[in-house]
Order: structure tokens, then sequence, then C-alpha cells
């Protein structure tokens, strides 16, 4: 029994049973990961994978076997996005900073996970800290794309996107600031979700920017990552800024109709410049839509075009101050200098790549005195534009949003080498986050072999619905969907 | 200098200061976390992941900090607000280990209050115009006397719940100063909202302060001083400031806005090396924590349920007790003393020997032992009851002296200690004649003098009974005895 075909839905249900074993599915994982994850043209995938560690937590589940009602994740193996705070692989954000970091204590995402029966599955390669679109800018070197090895999974979460493509296992966490859970899904042809913002803890999140970040799920199909969400979701005192709304059956969404349902189809997020593959791809799925009962209707959310600009303001703002703790003082890289100053200079030049440098040079500047009213208020009256937005188009009766996750395919590793084109690739995304609103991607085909995703995005705390038309797309699509 | 010599400097000068203070709210638990506060635990035990500032840790905001906040803010006059910002103050430092302070800035929890510091000659109130209160987390300690030629960082204190009161620029003299300080601790005492130690740092106080000819209405530059360790420390530090600044303004000098250092030991004031001045702290309100909303109704609950002001309970005291300034000031200088005293009066329904007893005995025990109102092992219904003994003529007052020094060592109820010492008045005939046979036996010259009319010598006489009976004597009885045995 190999976890490579496992639905979450069948691993559950087989452990419960006793028809496979957790340390099985996990001894198959660790090996499929072996064949395909180590060497000069491995896949770059684990920054840390420890086979004891899997090994251990997968023994942990069997306490759950005598369980009536089988857990929700019960044998399920989980591969984590290396800024969650984890017990005993270290938690490094990619980052040289942060080399051997061992958490004392463990995200609020994967306690649930663990009290679900699912088993924490090694950490998985990001852009240093979160910063990025393409698992490049990491101390660990690139993550390669599972479906065209010399292409970027996209980033930040790409080392989670490339373990659930690999078929390595069927779910993975990443998190999201501007799209970096549906952006890697999209270009590896998986599901990624970004719920609505509250909808699940940070706590043990490592923050990049706090108003934005939010943790994600992949999955292999949308059953996998609703299923995930439902786990990962809900009030968590330790997070202030979650919401105590109740969380729903993403999962039994799947026997949702889409009848009668209103799906926007937004103007901007289908410029003419879009590569008309990609278009023709995303005509296709809304027609599946249309078959199924849904009603498409042309919406305008005429702020788009300022989401990128306010997001490089906002996200580097907080991000200067997030970042502000990797001094030396405490914990992780400390480089000596002539003096404390010497010190915090020497650790952070040598801790942070040239990237995250960048992004909290640009912090620090939009939040001076002299340039806070000019750039960071300004961006925040911009960022509200943008939300109400989404709230005008929503409350004039539109039920999800469909849009295409990227304007383009995975693109070719080294590529692109201009921050601001990088920047662009997240340009259907950063909206989602910037309004709060929940958003997910999934594959809608292929260009040139190349996955295209294809986005939902719905109203706050919508996520129910946004799953309903996620499993409709996926039943519809079929095969088409990777083909 | 001297003190005459700013009084000389303060007729063509003005001192102008305002006063920030930081207070530590007396919450068992930290602002943001469930560590202790504890003062004095052993380095770096009173730690967690949130305030060390682990990678992914966030924070959570202690109710309870909020309400001493708001209990505080009310007592000040303030309007607390139905909805406040928290933000972060950003800036390196090995003891503030997030790189950012959570605070309040330009939404903060309370705004507006005022209080009144004392009286001019005319009777009109002296005020001191609070600007706001606000919520933020106190930082880590530095200490550099422990490793030579480090530094080492104590995080206990990271985190500790604190309140800025920034005052206006109201006061205009060190003294004015230090009463405004008075006042605000008092106040803060009786709300019970804090240690207000300076001490044990629970209370710091950082003070702006600028020198203007008189007449001048403008504001001169000020400066501002830091680290005195106490009320008469910041009314020295202000004063050496001042005479340091009009030195400079009357040279033709100015004055360049600075942070100051107050060396106690020394007596001066020295310009701090490093530049707060020129620090940009990039505010920005705090993303991890929503904004604090607090409803009007449970604010109005708070103003409702607050404790018995200080000023409150000196008019009450005064006209509910019938006592003078001099005891209301004595008695209600301290909350927990003025507690104390008002169930000891209340209890023994005699408020003038309650107070006298309170500011006699007790304080003296008190003072000699360095000892605390709250541990004080004479309970108030004890000393009510010693009281109650006297006045129904159960013991003698020199006899309860006694017995209150035993209550004192021990902590037993007075009625049993006077069974058990034979401290009871004793006025029965039969024992005080026998008394007084043998005291008229021993001294016969006093009596034969007090027979032929030396009244005078009636005291002599009881006095010898007195201290026959060992203070048990009942004297009142006793006078009639020696009375009706004498003829006279």
């Amino acid at each position: 029994m190999s976890s490579v075909s496992s639905t979450v839905a069948d691993l559950r249900g087989n452990t419960h049973r006793g028809t496979v074993g957790a340390l099985d599915t996990v001894d198959s994982a660790l090996d499929r990961a072996k064949a395909v994850d180590a060497g000069r043209d491995g896949l770059n995938i684990f920054v840390a994978l420890d086979q004891g560690h899997v090994r251990t937590d997968a023994d942990a589940c069997d306490a759950f076997r005598s369980h009536a009602e089988p857990a929700p994740l019960l044998g399920v193996p989980v591969a984590i996005k290396d800024n969650l705070a984890t017990l005993r692989d270290p938690t490094t954000c990619g980052s040289r900073i942060l080399a051997g970091y061992v958490s004392p204590y463990e995200a609020t995402v994967i306690r649930r996970l663990r009290e679900a029966g699912a088993v924490p599955f090694g950490k998985t390669n990001m852009d240093e800290f979160a910063m990025g679109s393409s698992t490049e800018h990491s101390a660990y070197g690139p993550t390669r794309n599972p479906v065209a090895p010399d292409r970027v999974p996209g980033g930040s979460s790409g080392g989670s996107a490339a373990a659930v493509a690999a078929g390595i296992v069927p779910v993975a966490l990443g998190s999201e600031t501007g799209g970096s859970v549906r952006q890697p899904a999209a270009f590896c042809g998986i599901v990624g979700v970004k719920p609505t913002y509250g909808r699940v803890s940070r706590f043990g999140l490592v923050a990049f920017a706090s108003s934005l970040d939010q943790v994600g799920v992949f999955g292999a199909s949308v059953d996998d990552a609703a299923r995930t969400m439902e786990v990962i979701s809900g009030r968590d005192p330790l997070d202030s800024t979650t919401a105590d709304v109740p969380v729903a059956a993403y999962s039994g969404a799947g026997g949702r109709s889409i009848r009668g349902l209103v799906v926007g189809r937004p103007t901007e997020y289908f410029p003419d410049s879009l590569d008309p593959r990609i278009r023709a791809r995303c005509d296709a799925a809304l027609e599946k839509l249309r078959e199924q009962g849904a009603e498409i209707r042309d919406v305008s959310l005429p702020h788009t075009e300022l989401a990128i600009p306010v997001y490089y303001i906002v996200a580097p703002a907080e991000a200067s101050s997030n970042l502000a703790r990797f001094d030396g003082v405490r914990y992780g890289l400390r480089v000596q200098g002539q003096d404390l100053r010497g010190m915090y200079e020497a650790t952070r030049s040598r801790g942070f790549g040239d990237e995250v440098i960048r992004r909290i040079m640009i912090g620090t500047y939009v939040l001076s005195a002299g340039y806070y009213d000019a750039y960071y208020r300004k961006a925040q009256q911009v960022r509200n534009l943008i939300a109400a937005d989404f709230a005008s188009v929503f409350a004039g009766g539109v039920d999800v949003l469909f849009t295409p996750t990227t304007p383009t395919p995975a693109f070719a590793i080294g590529a692109i080498s201009d921050p601001y084109e990088m920047y662009l690739s997240d340009i259907f995304t950063v909206t989602a986050n910037l309004a709060g609103v929940p958003a997910m991607s999934q594959p809608i085909g292929r260009v040139d072999g190349l996955p295209v995703g294809g986005q939902f995005i719905a109203p706050h705390f919508g996520e129910a619905t946004m799953f309903a038309f996620a499993y409709a797309l996926e039943r519809a699509l079929g095969q088409e969907a990777h083909t | 200098m001297s003190a005459s010599d700013v009084e000389t400097l303060m007729r063509d000068w003005e001192m102008v200061v305002g006063l920030e203070v930081h207070v530590q709210l007396k919450t068992r638990t930290k602002a943001f976390c469930s560590c202790s506060t504890e003062y004095g635990a052993a380095p770096n035990t009173n730690v967690c992941p949130v305030c060390l500032a682990l990678p992914g840790a966030l924070p959570a905001l202690n109710a309870r900090a909020v309400e001493l906040a708001t209990r505080a803010a009310l007592a000040l006059g303030c309007e607390v607000h139905p909805q406040s910002v928290f933000a972060r103050k950003n800036y390196f430092y090995p003891d503030l280990p997030k790189g950012y302070q959570i605070s309040q800035f330009d939404q903060p929890l309370a705004t507006g209050g005022q209080v009144e510091i004392g009286r001019n000659a005319d009777g009109s109130p002296i005020n001191v115009g609070v600007t706001r209160v606000h919520m933020e987390e106190d930082a880590g300690k530095s200490v550099h006397d422990r490793f030579p030629g480090a530094t080492a960082i104590d995080l206990n204190r990271a985190g500790v719940p604190l309140i800025e009161i920034v005052s206006e620029p109201d006061m205009r003299s060190a003294r004015e100063a230090g009463a405004y300080l008075r006042v605000l601790k008092q106040i803060l005492e009786y709300m019970a909202v804090s240690d207000v130690s300076m001490e044990e740092g629970s209370l710091r106080v950082d003070a702006n302060v600028s020198a203007r000819r008189r007449g001048e209405t403008k504001l001169g530059t000020k400066t501002e001083v830091k680290n005195m360790n106490s009320f008469s420390g910041v009314e020295r530090a202000l004063e050496m400031e001042f005479v340091r600044q009009v030195d400079v303004l009357e040279a033709g000098g100015h004055i360049d806005q600075q942070t100051m250092l107050w060396d106690g030991a020394a007596g001066q004031v020295r310009p701090s090396r490093s530049k707060e001045g020129s620090h940009d702290y990039r505010y920005f309100p705090e993303p991890d924590l929503p904004p604090l909303l607090l409803e009007k109704a449970w604010i109005e609950r708070m103003r409702h349920d607050l404790p018995e002001l200080p000023a409150t309970r000196r008019g009450r005291f005064a006209e509910e007790y019938s006592l003078g300034d001099y005891d209301v000031d004595v008695l209600t200088a301290d909350p927990q003393l003025a507690d104390y005293y008002e169930s000891v009066a209340r209890a023994s329904g005699d408020p003038k020997s309650s107070a006298n007893w309170v500011m006699g005995e007790v304080l003296a025990q008190l003072r000699a032992t360095g000892g605390d109102i709250g541990t004080f092992r004479v309970r108030p219904h004890d000393l009510a009851e010693l009281l109650r003994l006297v006045r129904d003529g159960v013991v003698s007052h020199t006899a309860a002296k006694q017995i209150f020094a035993r209550m004192v060592a021990s902590g037993d109820p007075p009625a049993q200690i006077a069974e058990r010492e034979g401290l009871v008045k004793v006025n029965d005939d039969a024992q005080l004649q026998g008394w007084l046979d043998d005291v008229i036996t021993e001294m016969p010259t006093e009596a034969e003098r007090f027979r032929a009319g030396e009244r005078k010598l009636q005291g002599v006489l009881v006095g010898a009974v007195m201290k026959k009976s060992k203070g048990r004597a009942d004297p009142r009885r006793l006078a009639q005895l020696l009375a009706e045995r004498f003829g006279t």
C-alpha cells in the first residue's frame, strides 16, 4: 500500500479498519521522498525529514485506532512548511539566521493535526521567511517542480506544494501572505486553499506580515484539502485575530449543488495581456460551471491594479517589525561585532538573504517619520478600497468569483531575476490577502504540459460555498483538469 | 546649590514641568501571556515563548490588566475610550525581545484627566492635567554589573503590564512635581492597581522640564530627566536641571533638547550618551491584536465599582468620625491603614479613642518593627474589643497598654489575655479595702496628712494602691472608698 494514490478519506478509513498501518503509510511516503528528493537532480522538497520522528508520530496513531469513530485525519501524513513551529524538527523558515533552531513549543495547527490523528511529515522548503514566489530564495537552494523539474514549483510554499504534487503526501500545510499557497498549487497542478483571515490560528506560524498571513492547505484533491481545513480551522485563544465563527463541514460541501448560484467573472483579472491559453482554460472552466446550473456574471473590482503596490508597502512594513526579533540575542545565528550595534549588523546581514533584507529596508522606510502618512497610511486606505470592491460585489448577489490563479504557468528556475517582475506573479492572488477573504486554486488543465490554476474567491467565512464550487468543478473537469 | 538659590532664581525664572509616570499593574500574570509577574524570581524563570519572542508566538491581552488600567484612568478623572488601539514601538535593544514594545500611540485607552495636588493661599485648588493614560508592556532588565565585560539579560520583567500616565506641563516647581507624584501614588494605592514602589521599580518617573522668564507665555526648550529613584530625587533633579538651564540661558546660550540622567550620589544631572531624542520608533498599529473595544456599560460599571478615592475618604472621615485635619491626614495616608482605622472605629463605636489608639500604639508598633498594617497581628475587631473593655471599666487604661503589647506578640483576643494575666480591673470592695489597709499602714504620715485635709495626697495614696494591685484596682472606686474611710 502506497500513500501515492491514497486519498485522505481512504487512508483514514483503512487505517481505522486496520487494513493499512500508519507506520506502513509513512514508510511508503519516506521511500517515495527518498526516491525523488535527494541528490543533484532531486526535487529538494524537504529541509528536514527525520525518519525516526515521523515513525514515532505514526506509532502514536495506534492510540486512535480504538476510537469508535475514526479521527478525521487518522494515519494521514502531512508535510509541514518550515515556518510552522514543530517540536522535534528544526523550524528555520529557509533562513540561515534560524539554522538548527528547534522550537520548544508547537504551532496550534500542528497540535490540531496531531489531535486529529495526522502524522507531521518533515519540514518543507520555502522562500526565506515566505518572501518570494518561486522557492528559489531559500538558504537550502531551490525546490524543483515535480511536474517539470526545470521549472520552479512557485512559492513561497513551494516545498509543500511539491510534496503533494510528487505524490509523497496527500496533503501539506503552507502559509499565505500574498498567494504563497495558491500560486504554487497552480504551478504544481494541485489544490491550494487560503482561508479567511482569522479562520485558522497563526500561533506558531513565524510571522511575515501579520495582517495578511494565514496558514493554508495543499491537497491532491479538493476533498483532501477540505478535510484538512476542517481540522485546522477555528478560534484559538492564543491568536487574538482568530474569529469565533463556527467551522462548517467543508468536506460535506461536496454534496451541494451550485445550481442557481452566481459566479462573478471580474474583468480586471482577464486583461487583454493575459496569456490566451490561460484565458481559454478559464473560459472552459466557467462553461463547466454554467453547465452545472451556475450563472456567470461579469463584475468589476476597480481597485485591483493597486493591489501590488499596496501589498509591497503593507507587507514589508509589518515584516520589518516582525523580523526585528532575529537579533542574535536569544536564539539563532549570532555573529560577534565590535559592539552591540556591530553584533546586530553582522548577525542580520549574514543571517538574512537579499530579498529579506530588501523588504526590511522597504518596510523600515515606509514606516519612518515623515513617510508614514504618504506610504503606510495611504496604503491602508487603498487596502480598504480593495476590500470594499469585494464587499460590494458579494453584496450584489455574487456567491463566488472565478479568476485565473496566475498570469503565467510555472517559469523556469533562474528565469526571473528582477524582483518586481517576480512580484507580478502574485497579481491575481494578493487581493484576497489584502481583503481577508478566502480563496483557493485548483487545476483546470495544462498549457505546454504545465499546470494552470483556476481560482475561486468567496466572501469572509464563505469557505463552505467556495468548496461546493471547487468540488463541482473538479467533478465536471475530471481528467481535463490534468491534461 | 541650595534651595534658597533656587528660590532666588525663581524670582526671575519660571520652571515648567510635565511628568511621565510608568506604573506596573498588579496583575498575577503578564500583559500578553500567562507568565507570573512575581518580583524577585530567579533570572529568566518567568518566561515563555510569548515573552521571549520566540518565532511564531503571538500576544493575547490580559483582561485583568485592562480592568486595572481602566480603574486607574477613571480615578485620575480621565475619559476612557470605547475603542483604543495597540501599536508597536520599534527599536532594537537586547532587553526588548520582540524588537518592539506593544504600547498605545495615537488612540490611547484614556485622555483628559485632572488631579488636585493642593490648595493655593486663597483656597483655590492647584490642579495638574492628565493628558493621557495608555497601556503598554515592560521591557526586561539589562544587568551590567554581574559579569565583567558582558551584559546579562533578565526577561522576567518583559511583558509585565504597565500604564503610562502623562501629565500636562502644569507644574511650576519641584515641590509641585513632588506633590503631584505623592497624590498620584496615593490614588493608585487606593485603587489597588499597583504596588507603586519606586525602589522595586513598579513606579518610574521621567520628567520633562524647561525654564522661561517670568511673564513669558511660550514654553522654553525642554529636556527629559531620567534615572530618579525616589520622589525627593525627582525634586532635587528638577531643581538641578532648572538651575543648569537658567545658567545656560542667562549666559545667552540655548537649551538642547536632550536626555539628562540624574546621578543621585553626586547630586548632579549629566547628559545621557545615548541619543534617545533621535529615535524614530516607526509606530504602527499592532496587527496581532484587534482594537481594544470596551462597552460603555462596562466602563460605567467600572466607574461605579471604583474604590473610594483618597479625597472622598478624607472628607468622609472628617464628617463621619469628627476627626481633625491632622488625624484625617495621618489615618488616610495609606488605604490599608484607613481601612484598619475604620474597622476599629465601627466595631468599637468610639471613633475618637480608635483614632488615638491607631495613631498612637498601632503606628508606634509598626514603626518600631517596620511592620505592615496588612499583616499586623492585632486585627481591628480585637483592638475594638480592647477599647470596649476600657470603656466598660473591665480593664484600666494602664492594663490595656499591657494587654495590647501581648496582643501584638501573640495575636490572642484581649479578654483572654486580661483574664490569663490577671489584668481585669478589681472593683471588689473587700479586696480594695485590704490593699488600702496595707497602704495606710505603710504610709502613716501621708494617711494622717490626708485625713487632716491635705487633698492633694489622694493621688499618692491611690497611686500606691494601683502599684500594689499591679494596675488592676479601679481608681474611681478606690477614691470613693478613701473618701468614705476618712469622712472627707
